[in-house]
């Protein structure tokens, strides 16, 4: 190799390597996972008994608002762009990322702007209290004064956003290796330049949404104070026209991953590669036109609740394609139960249930009753926590080997698994009965009827919180003293440009592109110039 | 607290065998048990066709769910590798991809139809027979019979004790006001629903009611109650702390008693209207306004009025409190722009408002000994 890392701190703060900026960005999400998930169990700790015990309400909300954003803006987002920085440059045959630099930078901002979120808690007045949606005038008129804090940690986090997907466009767009054509990239590298491409189209929407708030706050502006002549609801509108994207942005990196991982552990090809293409981009273009969904009790024309409720029930057809190509892609395949395959097997049976509550929630007169209920909060961590959080855990432990060049202890990956697993349902189930049964998300305390399920979903929460503690512990121990791995491809079906490269993955990948022939089968081999092809990587089907 | 923990540790255990469910389900008492599982049926048209699509879509979500889950369970258990299996190498199929795409697309017009027609009923706010004004308060709800020149505000009435644990919790723990809304049974009531600070959602399960309060926008519901009786419902939007402490409470009446419960509040009023000249005394606007003080007041100045340093000011020493009665009015009636400190003249009366303030200028470190009339506070209001 030409060179390796620079020794002591400076390797990562200057770094321009898109591992490094890789590494860098799944440790920065664990730690706010662990962050986010400490203020997920002050919450359940204060929801454990009715009453006002451990916080005051006040507290609570803020507890609740910043679980949401650290969560959204500072786990799951950052893990899949560091997902995205290891393994895009790896999967399309390039050296590094197409703009290292403003890597470095999209990276290093991120830190500030939840230092600056997270100090708002020890502000006077308290840190933002009006919810993840931080609906006006909530925000503005009714905000503590930490409130231009958070606008301001916004703005550096959709920076930071813009800045990545600007990367990966880029980098899919011009870095593929010679005879990589669009519809050979793996599934991972399609659902990733997708989600690039409505973050750039959304964040904006986003920082115009704060923006108007910090007009509104202290410049006396009236976008969104009805006594001054705007209109509330203007703001829903503005923050859901970037949530809806959002939520997508969320999980189609997701299904990236988990497109990567069934096939291997089936030994079977994907399915239905372009399909599970052009869903995607179908996804991604309906999430632009049903944002309203989130605004059925707002009190909108029939007229338009009607529009968004067939919009938003029409995204059940290109997901369910999803669904049933993972599951072809499993029939008679020869299916083993690694730990990253238990996780992705387990994100579609719960990612289906969240798409089945998802279907039932756009029925608009069914959703007068759920909506803000428990049964919303339910609903979306079956798909955040069991989609996004299940598919991020079996990407570390898929990839790990690849990475370190050290195997994960199996039985302990599998103990976390079924403890994450059983202690997710445990959590989340009994809060679609919540919900159903009357009970209001956003509550610091609750009538005496909601005791026993708030007390099971409690219990529950504790015990996934363990499982992550579990996460951590295991990913140290293996990157430490886990059995070195020496084969290339890690996983017997593993297909994949990165399976090509050195395990442990060398500094510096594919300075020259990997070479591509044609074998008598028909099939694309690709190997590392130089080296004799040790393995085949079949053509995507339906390539051509 | 540990019974109650291990009881539900048992009542979980017969969840998932084969015994009844728990006993204890439908006393509220206990905690809700474990049995309460739905969404309730209510005594509306239209939380009955909630009801209705919602088990509709269940039930088809349920059946979709046993067949995809059915096969992927199959598929995962006889074609493992550990059983000697080898895997297949096929891929795409046209017939299979047109097949699951234009299937759930069918299905989803099916769905689509009762969906429709269950919206349709909700929005069909014409012909009411009367009309309430529901006007959403951080943290409190206010209610209006339009036309019948009736107001009143509708406040917890749980206390602090019961929610901090100093007293134990009542059964009506956090489901009680101190004034429901009074409707009467049979009539098609539209609710006409507002927000005057921020966005409240004004719900009452059994009525299939959910609609958002929103400042300088009025939103529009309806019910049409078979069953007289007490009904029980919650603020469904982040409000602020108190957003889990503004219950709402609907008594449905029989006509002829909503008649003379509607008589009588008017003669309340009118009683009210007579006594506003009245020279109150010191002590009674002291004890009158110690008691609005709490309910009105504390929330966010605090019962010490020493508020919350940063965002709520004291109005122990504070200027305006010990300053000349108008500007203290002023603030009370007006409101502060700008600030969460809101107008109290439409949600308390002079009397109320007089009180207060005269309590507030004449507690803790405050002693300014002059005497706030209702009627001040009347002649104010009527300069403006």
């Amino acid at each position: 190799m030409a060179h390796g890392p620079a020794e002591g701190i400076t390797r990562w703060l200057y770094t321009t390597n898109h591992k490094d900026i890789g590494t860098l960005y799944l440790w920065f999400s664990f730690a706010m996972f662990l962050t986010g998930g400490f203020f997920a169990m002050v919450i359940r700790a204060e929801l454990f008994q009715p009453g006002v015990q451990l916080v005051q309400p006040e507290f609570f909300i803020q507890m609740t608002t910043m679980h949401g954003l650290v969560m959204v803006f500072g786990a799951i987002m950052p893990a899949f762009v560091g997902l995205a920085n290891w393994m895009i440059p790896m999967m399309i045959g390039a050296p590094d990322m197409a703009l290292p630099r403003m890597n470095n930078l999209s990276f290093w901002i991120l830190p500030f702007a939840f230092a600056i979120l997270i100090s708002t808690l020890f502000m006077e007045g308290g840190g933002p209290n009006f919810g993840w949606t931080f609906y006006a005038p909530l925000s503005t008129t009714y905000a503590p004064d930490s409130v231009n804090y958070f606008i301001f940690a916004v703005h550096i986090m959709g920076a930071s956003s813009i800045m990545g997907s600007i990367n990966i466009i880029a980098t899919v767009m011009n870095m593929r290796a010679p005879g990589m054509t669009y519809m050979k990239m793996p599934l991972f590298v399609w659902t990733w330049l997708i989600t690039a491409f409505l973050l750039v189209a959304v964040m904006p929407v986003l920082a115009g949404a704060v923006t108007m708030m910090l007009m509104d706050i202290n410049f006396g502006t009236s976008f969104f104070n009805a006594a001054g002549g705007g209109d509330p609801v203007l703001f829903q509108h503005v923050f859901w026209f970037f949530g809806h994207p959002e939520v997508y942005i969320i999980i189609l990196p997701a299904f990236g991953v988990v497109s990567q991982i069934i096939p291997t552990f089936s030994r079977k090809p994907l399915f239905g590669y372009s399909s599970m293409v052009y869903a995607t981009a179908a996804i991604a273009f309906l999430s632009f036109v049903v944002w309203a969904h989130h605004m059925f009790t707002v009190g909108m024309p029939i007229a338009g609740e009607l529009y968004f409720m067939y919009a938003t029930m029409l995204i059940a057809v290109p997901t369910g394609v999803k669904v049933f190509n993972w599951i072809t892609t499993m029939y008679r395949g020869a299916i083993t139960y690694e730990t990253p395959m238990l996780f992705c097997i387990a994100f579609v049976i719960l990612f289906t249930f969240g798409g089945f509550t998802g279907l039932m929630l756009s029925v608009a007169a069914a959703d007068i009753q759920y909506h803000d209920t428990y049964f919303v909060v339910a609903h979306f961590h079956y798909v955040m926590v069991a989609g996004a959080v299940f598919s991020g855990t079996a990407a570390v432990y898929y990839w790990l080997p690849k990475w370190c060049g050290r195997m994960y202890d199996e039985t302990m990956g599998k103990v976390q698994f079924w403890l994450a697993f059983i202690a997710f349902n445990i959590t989340f189930m009994p809060q679609h009965f919540l919900g159903l049964a009357g009970m209001p998300r956003r509550y610091a305390d609750y009538g005496l009827q909601f005791a026993d399920w708030n007390m099971v979903s409690s219990v529950g929460a504790f015990l996934y919180g363990g499982a992550q503690i579990l996460f951590l512990y295991n990913v140290v121990r293996t990157i430490m003293y886990g059995e070195p791995v020496k084969e290339a491809k890690v996983w017997e079906g593993a297909e994949g440009l990165e399976w090509l490269v050195p395990t442990p993955a060398p500094y510096h990948t594919f300075i020259r592109p990997p070479v591509v022939t044609s074998s008598a089968a028909g099939e694309d081999e690709w190997s590392i110039s130089g080296a004799t092809p040790h393995v085949a990587f079949k053509a995507a089907p339906g390539a051509g | 607290m540990l019974k109650r923990a291990l009881a539900l540790f048992l009542s979980c255990l017969s969840l998932m065998g084969t015994t009844s469910l728990g006993a204890d389900g439908d006393d509220p008492s206990m905690g809700g048990g474990l049995t309460n599982l739905n969404m309730p049926k209510g005594v509306t048209e239209v939380s009955q066709v909630a009801y209705d699509v919602h088990m509709l879509m269940m039930w088809i979500c349920t059946a979709i769910g046993v067949v995809v889950f059915g096969f992927m369970f199959y598929v995962m258990y006889a074609h493992r590798k550990s059983r000697g299996v080898e895997a297949a190498n096929f891929h795409e199929h046209l017939g299979v991809e047109i097949a699951w795409t234009v299937v759930p697309a069918l299905i989803l017009i099916f769905m689509a139809i009762p969906a429709t027609s269950a919206l349709l009923k909700v929005y069909d706010t014409e012909n009411a027979d009367l009309d309430i004004k529901v006007t959403g308060y951080q943290w409190k709800w206010q209610y209006e019979h339009l036309g019948e020149g009736i107001k009143y505000m509708s406040e917890m009435r749980t206390s602090i004790d019961e929610i901090e644990g100093r007293e134990p919790k009542g059964e009506h723990y956090l489901r009680e006001v101190n004034q429901p809304l009074v409707i009467p049974v049979n009539k098609k009531v539209r609710f006409l629903i507002t927000g005057n600070d921020v966005i409240h959602s004004w719900w009452v399960p059994d009525f299939g009611v959910k609609r958002d309060a929103v400042p300088g926008l009025f939103t529009a519901a309806w019910a049409r109650v078979e069953e007289p009786g007490l009904y029980v419902g919650e603020c469904t939007e982040l409000c602020g702390k108190g957003h889990p402490f503004m219950p709402i409470v609907v008594e449905v009446k029989e006509e002829d008693d909503y008649n003379l419960w509607l008589a009588g509040k008017k003669e309340e009023a009118a009683l009210y209207a007579s006594t506003i000249g009245k020279q109150w005394s010191h002590e009674e606007l002291m004890s009158k306004g110690e008691d609005v003080y709490k309910i009105s007041c504390a929330g966010c100045h605090q019962a010490d009025g020493n508020g919350i340093s940063g965002i709520f000011p004291a109005l122990n020493g504070s200027s305006i409190v010990q300053g000349p009665a108008d500007g203290h009015i002023a603030v009370l009636i007006n409101g502060i722009a700008g600030s969460s400190m809101q107008s109290f003249a439409d949600q308390l009366s002079e009397v109320d408002i007089a009180a207060v303030i005269h309590y507030k200028r004449n507690t803790w470190d405050n002693s300014v000994g002059d005497i706030v009339q209702p009627i001040d506070v009347l002649n104010f209001k009527t300069a403006q």
